[in-house]
């Protein structure tokens, strides 16, 4: 493996390992707060040791996941240190407001939500746990801002003088589509991972007979937040898949594996594919399909006729539909590099020259028409499969993602409808499932992420910066260190932090529920 | 001065009172010393910041590293 594979591997480990807890946090803060609104408008004790209850298993798993975050960030100035100064402030800003913001709004208010049932009155009680939920899902906000802005660089005009690129319009960073629709997607599908965490140790008191109408209330808390939840998951996605077809339309071929462009695109429901075709990069043929006629031309433009580009389409360009080919692409980004560096040489040099040049990157057209595709230029006359991501890991990964959805939206009907029936605790087949329907919740939102992020490879910067050039010079050896270092000391930690949790689990309610 | 030995004490009794807490937080000092004392420390330098002393050198650096293609 090189040294890019093994940075890759670090990151994407790292990530996926802040990506347990993240979700659970942001989702189970707002359950929290819901059960003490109940508590605080009933004045039913029972609701009190609920709310206490979960409120410990928030408490526990923010404990687990604080900080695990903060070695992204270590690994931007080690591994991938052109990447982090060629981001310049764009990342800056973000990340600061989210460091604030954490600090000081939920570490306040946790303390609050934690120490304060006797020291502070039930509405102020109440008010520091909404905003404990508020601020941790708003520190979700920047850095989910800042990722979009690697899926859709926008707002922002690049300084050759220093290799920075610098934001222009912080509004168009914070509230590009891209951004509103990832956020979005990502908090409502963490909504669903904490509701479905809820149902499945809810089920697992009724299997037990034990703290049954804690289980019953929180089974219903549950099942409301998530349905709402899993709903606006599925709608943002459309949002989302939307967004994915405008700005990244390899992505959205690769997430449906599709090779050859189609008017009236089918979506596959279903499908296992073939080996890759040799001299035909990106194509799998299907050896077991189920497809929806016209129904991915939908998704991606809400019309059932539109045109969806496949990966052939993309790499050897369609001159029809106005796709320009991967290779039309790197000339055109090559062109953008080498005036890159004239521009440097000529700094000192002949100062005339710099002055065209630097004139070059103010031009809107020239940067619309060279700069945008500043990242092809690495490739030039290199194999096109080297811009393709990995297809089948990507298909595999989106339906996988998006068949668990559905299954969950069928979940929350089903527990929602026993729930209201009182007919929950004699479904023992169904109160299993919600127990090991737990775990896919997780399985989901990662690979929610592994779509999302293996799918845009190989940028690091969509069109701007493949990863290839924005790795640091360092020694493969180096990463693999700090690879396994933190492999091995970050799963002990996890069993020791998830024995402290299981226990907690095990042992309910400290006042004994019901 | 009231109010700060209010918050004051809303800290000093939570963290005695803490039972499960104690443990996470000696499993988040663990974390936090490894983070930031052995992590950071010995395996995670700022590059940039080590290498170079001034912002002008990073930025020649790094357009002499972009600007390499074959």
């Amino acid at each position: 493996m090189s040294l890019v594979d093994w940075s890759r591997g670090q990151f994407a480990l790292t990530a996926l390992y802040h990506w347990l807890f993240v979700p659970l946090t942001l989702g189970l803060s707002f359950i929290v707060a819901i059960m003490e609104t109940i508590y605080v408008k009933t004045g039913d004790e029972a609701w009190k040791k609920i709310t206490k209850f979960w409120m410990t298993i928030f408490g526990i798993n923010f404990a687990i996941g604080v900080a695990t975050g903060i070695i992204l960030e270590f690994e931007f100035g080690t591994n991938w240190s052109k990447y982090s100064w060629f981001v310049g402030d764009i990342f800056g800003a973000p990340l600061a407001i989210e460091g604030l913001l954490a600090f000081f709004m939920e570490s306040t208010f946790i303390a609050i939500m934690f120490f304060g049932w006797e020291k502070v009155s039930k509405k102020f009680h109440l008010a520091a746990s909404w905003l404990t939920a508020i601020g941790s899902n708003l520190s979700a906000l920047w850095i989910l801002i800042a990722n979009a802005w690697m899926q859709n660089p926008v707002g922002m005009h690049f300084n050759p003088d220093t290799a920075r690129n610098e934001m222009t319009d912080f509004a168009a960073v914070a509230l590009s589509p891209t951004a509103i629709n990832k956020f979005l997607h990502t908090i409502t599908e963490a909504y669903v991972l904490a509701a479905l965490a809820v149902l499945a140790i809810s089920a697992w008191f009724l299997l037990k007979g034990r703290h049954v109408l804690m289980a019953k209330r929180s089974i219903m808390v549950g099942s409301v937040f998530g349905l709402i939840g899993i709903l606006m998951t599925i709608y943002t996605g459309d949002g989302s898949a939307q967004q994915v077809f405008k700005t990244q339309p390899v992505k959205f071929a690769s997430m449906e594996a599709l090779y050859e462009g189609e008017t009236g695109a089918p979506l596959v429901g279903f499908g296992i594919m073939g080996k890759e075709v040799p001299g035909e990069p990106g194509h799998h043929p299907f050896s077991v399909k189920i497809a929806f006629p016209g129904m991915l031309s939908f998704l991606a433009a809400h019309d059932a006729k539109a045109f969806v580009p496949g990966l052939k389409d993309l790499i050897y360009g369609n001159e029809e539909h106005g796709i320009l080919s991967f290779q039309e692409k790197a000339d055109k980004g090559y062109v953008a590099i080498q005036t890159l560096r004239e521009l440097k040489e000529a700094k000192e040099s002949d100062p005339q020259k710099y002055k065209e040049l630097r004139a070059k990157f103010e031009d809107p057209q020239w940067m619309n028409t060279y700069f945008k595709y500043f990242g092809y230029g690495y490739y030039k006359g290199e194999d096109p499969a080297l811009l393709l991501p990995n297809v089948s890991m990507t298909f595999y990964s989106f339906h996988l993602m998006v068949i668990l959805g559905f299954w969950f939206l069928l979940v929350f009907l089903l527990s929602l409808w026993w729930g209201i029936k009182d007919r929950l605790a004699h479904r023992k087949l169904f109160l299993w499932l919600l127990v090991w329907t737990g775990p896919l919740a997780w399985v989901a939102t990662e690979m929610g992420w592994i779509t999302a992020e293996v799918g845009r490879q190989p940028w690091i910067i969509q069109d701007l910066m493949p990863h290839m050039a924005a790795v640091s010079n360092i020694s493969a050896s180096t990463v693999q260190v700090t690879f396994w270092l933190f492999t091995l000391t970050f799963t002990i930690l996890a069993i020791a932090e998830l024995k402290i949790m299981f226990k907690q689990i095990k042992l309910g309610p400290k006042d004994g529920g019901q | 001065m009231q109010w700060l030995k209010k918050v004051f004490f809303l800290y000093y009794d939570g963290f005695r009172s803490m039972t499960i807490g104690k443990k996470l937080w000696l499993i988040i000092f663990i974390k936090l010393f490894i983070i930031f004392a052995v992590l950071k420390l010995f395996f995670f330098p700022d590059l940039l910041k080590k290498n170079f002393s001034t912002d002008e050198e990073r930025s020649n650096y790094v357009i002499e590293q972009l600007t390499q293609t074959k």
